[in-house]
């Protein structure tokens, strides 16, 4: 049972991996991707101000980007 | 039409102002009449945004930032940072029946709670000012790397910081694979120094003790284990980027971060509360000094036919036992003219570090560490926000943000004895952010 779920996950991962290669556009498909609402972080600064207020009032930081240390905020 | 031209002539002044900064580097640079047509160009963000809390803390930050793309696809960031901190931040310490008596960090005077109330300390007020520089080029075809500094300064704080990141991109640029390093130096020298772990808070300067002697500095020296100290963070995070198809972008990125020296709040306390529930002593707080975070962050963009959807979602974990969920969600939603809106909502949950604890108990065997800072016991917290805006004439943007934040302290099953059973022990922050962007 337990290596069936182990098969079954190797196989997941591999048909994930070759996937990406058949994910994706042509260069003449970005229309929509190439906007700048499209950009993973469109607003930097906003998120530069958030990533600094929960990195003063919560237990967690980073992921997206360094959670880093940089100020003693209280 | 003249606002188009103030505007134009607020950029060209700009540009013409950094330029020159950054000429100066080369020796015998001759300054480019500012008429002279470059594909280099400058683009500058602005935003000033403000925090305020129920009763508590209130925060405004503003920042500058200004962006150059050179022809050959690099780019050069720079950005100043400027915030001012003042307003009532929890100390740790239990509510009373009674009014309690506190010592300022600085040893110089005290404060009184009322009592009923969370013990707040009104003495916060810092000023800090951050510089960040960010180059990034091609290095090869399909490779990118970039490297940063950071400085932020404050009145008691002082962090240095640097990064660097390469970023391959494959299968027709569909696909990125990134490796990123960053390493914080810091300096801590707080007003008062730094307290010896779980002394006594000792009574402020001037004081008299019951044989009517004055008490001196001295007392409260004795207290204090150094005036300054350190600690270093040190991050590394893959990420992979995938594009789906024509309207969808994903990420993954796995970070690991060790935060190595002094992690104690040298603000905050403990109450030492007997049976009855009534603190006998308020005790300066101690945490490890190590903590080895890891993170696991995805995120995918959709864009339908009009509206963008932004969804996230991180799960972090430490050695100290924190745990948390992050989801974060965002509509861009296009009015026409370039307007838009957009709606934003974020849950957050955390787990208690191993070591929180709301008070000492005296009848307890002593811990090696505690804390009881509620921003590392357990929380829940949601942000619901709206963004609108705007393009004005000449193509520059206008927004404003708008959010409200509740931070919601839940009990990690500690017994509340005697007293303490009737009193507040964990309770809500509300916040809200008032933020005013400008980009030209």
């Amino acid at each position: 049972m337990n290596n069936k779920f182990k098969y079954s996950l190797v196989f997941a991962a591999v048909t994930l991996a070759s996937g990406c290669s058949s994910l994706g556009v042509e260069p003449w498909e970005r229309d929509l991707l190439a906007k700048e609402q499209m950009a993973l972080t469109s607003a930097p600064i906003d998120a530069a101000l958030d990533d600094h207020i929960y990195f003063s009032k919560e237990a967690s930081s980073g992921g997206k980007s360094f959670g880093g240390g940089g100020c003693g905020c209280n | 039409m003249k606002n188009e031209k103030h505007n134009k002539n607020l950029k060209a002044a700009l540009t013409l102002a950094t330029t020159a900064l950054f000429s100066t580097a080369q020796a015998g640079a001759v300054p480019l009449p500012s008429d002279t047509p470059t594909e280099d160009t400058w683009s500058f963000d602005s935003a000033f945004l403000y925090y305020s809390e129920a009763e508590r803390v209130s925060a405004a930050e503003a920042i500058f930032n200004a962006k150059k793309n050179y022809s050959d696809d690099s780019t050069l960031n720079l950005k100043l940072t400027v915030d001012v901190l003042t307003g009532a931040s929890a100390n740790g310490a239990v509510a009373q029946p009674n009014v309690q008596t506190f010592t300022r960090p600085s040893g110089k005077g005290d404060y009184n709670v009322k009592a009923g109330d969370t013990p707040l300390d009104d003495t916060f007020k810092d000023t800090r000012v951050q510089l960040n520089g960010q180059w990034s080029q091609v290095l090869a075809q399909n490779y990118t790397g970039s490297v940063g500094a950071h400085i932020s300064k404050e009145y008691d704080y002082l962090s240095l910081g640097v990064n660097g990141n390469l970023a391959y991109d494959f299968n027709k640029k569909n696909s990125t694979i990134s490796f990123g390093l960053s390493h914080f130096q810091d300096t801590f020298s707080p007003e008062g120094g730094i307290p010896k772990p779980f002394a006594s808070m000792p009574l402020s300067y001037g004081q008299y003790d019951d044989n009517g002697n004055n008490s001196t500095k001295n007392i409260h020296d004795a207290t204090r284990m150094s005036s300054d100290d350190n600690k270093t963070t040190s991050d590394i995070m893959v990420g992979f980027t995938q594009v789906i198809n024509r309207r969808m972008v994903t990420q993954f990125n796995y970070s690991h971060s060790v935060v190595d020296g002094y992690l104690t709040d040298p603000f905050k306390v403990l109450s030492l509360v007997d049976s009855r529930g009534i603190t006998q002593d308020y005790l300066y707080e101690n945490r490890p000094d190590k903590r080895t975070k890891q993170s696991v962050f995805a995120q995918s963009k959709y864009h339908f036919d009009e509206t963008i959807l932004d969804v996230s979602y991180r799960y972090m974990w430490d050695d100290w036992k924190v745990e948390s969920h992050t989801l974060d969600s965002r509509i861009y939603i296009p009015l026409g003219d370039g307007s838009y809106l957009e709606p934003h909502l974020r849950f957050y949950q955390q787990t208690a570090a191993e070591f929180y604890q709301p008070f000492l108990m005296q009848s307890d065997v002593f811990p090696e560490f505690a804390s009881a800072d509620y921003r590392i016991g357990e929380m829940t917290a949601y942000t619901v926000g709206l963004k609108y805006g705007m393009k004005l004439d000449g193509g520059n943007d206008l927004s404003f943000r708008f959010e409200y934040y509740r931070q919601n302290s839940e009990s990690a099953g500690h017994k509340a004895p005697g007293a303490l059973a009737s009193l507040a022990l964990y309770e809500s922050v509300d916040a809200i952010i008032v933020q005013v962007s400008y980009s030209f």
